[in-house]
């Protein structure tokens, strides 16, 4: 059997599914122990969304992000260093530290930004997608967004916009199933959303959020449309949680036999696997990759640590001309 | 010198579109009515024919989307000049301004940037009635980074609409219904007027006015009314909410030693209040009697035209502020 993806692409594919997994899983520890302070929001479960979207991005495109926002920074080349350092609230972080978890955007990379507000990313992933147009630069803009903002104005108005206007915008949708606590049955009647696209008149695919291939196909499937016919694309990737709304919420709301069905059909396990099977990557050399994700997290960690905070004379010059 | 030509305000707010447009490409427009319409107020007509449907751009009846549209494309490196109709309307595209195109620049550290500029207009008409005639410029104030200018003259707001689109971070330029018509004298061809410069209007020593946009022409009408009488009043134009040129309002206080502040929005959490407390903080001593505020009354604007007089301030509630003050308090 011939295999679709080489080794190199499926390697980088599952370290960065793993880089997400190990940056969340480490991150929340230095949460328990006071180095985290404030709302962190883990990717946990939703890990393949943002690694298939970003495996099919250039550097000209951009995204725009949620206030579940690690992974899709991580998946768009985010600097791991700062990141951290961000979280921890020191000066070197992506925003000196005044942003934090909720507001790290790399707008060099295209990343316009986490948001704390549910569904705000939209329209300014549109506004993306529009300056491309105008500036006629052939690239796409991503909002990664949620079951949750499906129910906020934003979306049906800023959908049926990037309709209108033919915009090289996809929406992905990253349907866990819960607005918080509520499930989605409860804040919808129609719950496939992937109808709330077609009818706008707007292409739209209703995937398994899980399969990071999947994810990475209809990816590049939306982005040919929005080149070669013309956009928006939405992609509605049905995923789950594997915890609670953020840290502090154990969510235990989550039904225990949904939650053993996505764990079993885990995203990072998911490419480990096919490494192995489909690749012939023996246990020895996924160990290596493991181990080198591993010591970067804990090198960042380290840097974040020792990384100074930006003084109160310093804010209050920044702060000078609001 | 440059040659001055006389325009209507509206005109004036064209050609600052128009120029800013010729010269730099990353400038486009977008709003409800404004391509082939040309605006309900007349201010984009011609722009579509010149620079076609991918910079002045009809949108639909979205303002939250189509506002957040132009916050995402400015970090994207464009400079979106977005309309809002009516400021009343900027009530929909809250989230957009306060949380989003306000806070990028802080949030990112200084990293990000919007440079947005959103235009709109307020004020009473002529019986628009409670949702088309608010004057909401506190809203603005009240957020840090947010820019807020409100023009008075064609000449300024030319120059101001100008300095605001170059500006890096997001301007809420207001203009009021009733100006559009105004005609003024206007330089020809390029000239800024820096964000954060009052100018004074007319030149007094007795009282100091201090008003913008539509209660500017309405207090010189009264100044010009009570130089007649022997009252020299100075009226000091702000131009700029945020960032306030204090240093020029303090200067003129100094001078006049009384100070009546005109607003059109209603009295209550008003910029004037905030204008007046920065006055007796600064120049306590050199004040010969208490602030007056002249401004709206706390309620919705009624469609009766009368009654909608009685809720704005007119020419004769400003002089008879200024003769109260100055009769009350001045030997």
């Amino acid at each position: 059997m011939e295999l679709k993806y080489s080794k190199e692409f499926v390697t980088n594919v599952y370290k960065t599914l793993l880089t997400i997994r190990v940056f969340e899983t480490e991150c929340i520890k230095l949460y328990r122990q006071g180095f985290i302070r404030g709302y962190f929001h883990p990717y946990l479960g939703e890990e393949a969304i943002a690694v298939g979207v970003c495996a099919a991005l250039t550097d000209k495109d951009y995204i725009t992000s949620t206030h579940r926002g690690h992974g899709h920074c991580i998946a768009n080349g985010a600097n791991l260093d700062k990141m951290i350092a961000e979280l921890l609230g020191k000066k070197d972080g992506y925003c000196k530290g005044l942003g934090g978890s909720m507001h790290i955007a790399d707008t060099t990379k295209g990343n316009l930004g986490a948001n704390g507000i549910v569904g705000a990313g939209i329209p300014i992933g549109i506004g993306a997608a529009l300056a491309t147009k105008i500036r006629k630069d052939d690239a796409v803009a991503v909002t990664f967004s949620s079951d949750g903002a499906a129910n906020n104005g934003v979306f049906s108005e800023g959908l049926n916009l990037a309709a209108a206007w033919d915009l090289p915008f996809i929406m992905v949708l990253e349907n866990n199933q819960y607005a918080v606590s509520t499930p989605i049955k409860e804040s919808t009647r129609e719950v496939e959303l992937v109808k709330r696209g077609e009818s706008l008149g707007v292409k739209s695919f209703r995937i398994d959020g899980n399969n990071v291939f999947e994810v990475y196909e209809t990816t590049k499937e939306a982005i040919r449309i929005c080149k070669e016919e013309k956009g928006p694309v939405l992609i509605e990737a049905i995923t789950f949680r594997h915890g609670g709304h953020h840290v502090n919420d154990p969510g235990l709301y989550l039904p225990k036999e949904e939650l053993d069905y996505y764990m079993s059909k885990d995203p990072v396990k998911f490419a480990r696997k096919y490494l192995i099977d489909d690749l012939g990557l023996n246990e020895s050399e996924v160990e290596e990759i493991d181990s080198g994700v591993n010591k970067q997290i804990e090198d960042s960690i380290e840097f974040a640590k020792e990384n100074g905070e930006m003084s109160s004379q310093e804010f209050l010059k920044f702060i000078e001309n609001y | 010198m440059k040659e001055m030509k006389e325009l209507m305000y509206r005109e004036a707010l064209n050609h600052a579109l128009l120029e800013e447009m010729r010269s730099d490409d990353t400038v486009f427009i977008m709003g409800e009515g404004i391509a082939e319409r040309g605006g309900s107020f007349k201010v984009t007509v011609d722009l579509l024919n010149e620079f076609g449907a991918e910079r002045v751009i009809d949108t639909p009846i979205s303002e939250a989307s189509f506002t957040g549209a132009g916050v995402g494309a400015a970090i994207a490196g464009m400079k979106p000049v977005v309309e809002i109709l009516f400021s009343d309307f900027t009530m929909l595209i809250m989230d957009q301004l306060v949380n989003q195109a306000a806070k990028f620049n802080f949030m990112t550290g200084g990293a990000g940037n919007v440079p947005m500029v959103l235009r709109t207009q307020g004020g009473v008409g002529n019986g628009l009635a409670a949702q088309h005639s608010q004057s909401l410029e506190a809203i603005f104030y009240h957020i840090p980074g947010l820019k807020l200018v409100m023009p008075s003259t064609p000449k300024d707001a030319k120059g101001l609409l100008k300095a605001a689109i170059r500006d890096k971070h997001p301007v809420i330029f207001l203009e009021h219904k009733l100006l559009y018509m105004n005609k003024g004298l206007v330089p020809d061809g390029d000239y800024t007027i820096e964000l954060g410069k009052a100018d004074v209007k007319k030149e007094g020593s007795d009282v100091t006015i201090i008003a913008w946009s539509n209660m500017v022409p309405r207090s010189l009408a009264a100044a010009e009314k009570l130089e007649k009488e022997g009252i020299s009043v100075e009226v000091v134009d702000p131009r700029t909410l945020v960032p306030l040129d204090k240093e020029t309002i303090l200067e003129s206080v100094r001078k006049t030693e009384h100070v009546i502040i005109v607003q059109e929005a209603i009295r209550r959490g008003g910029i004037g209040s905030d204008i007046a407390s920065i006055i007796q903080e600064e120049v306590f001593d050199y004040l010969n009697a208490p602030i007056k505020i002249v401004a709206g009354l706390n309620t919705p604007v009624p469609f009766n035209l009368n009654l909608e007089k009685i809720v704005v301030p007119q020419e004769e509630d400003i002089i008879s502020a200024v003769q109260d003050l100055v009769g009350v308090y001045q030997e």
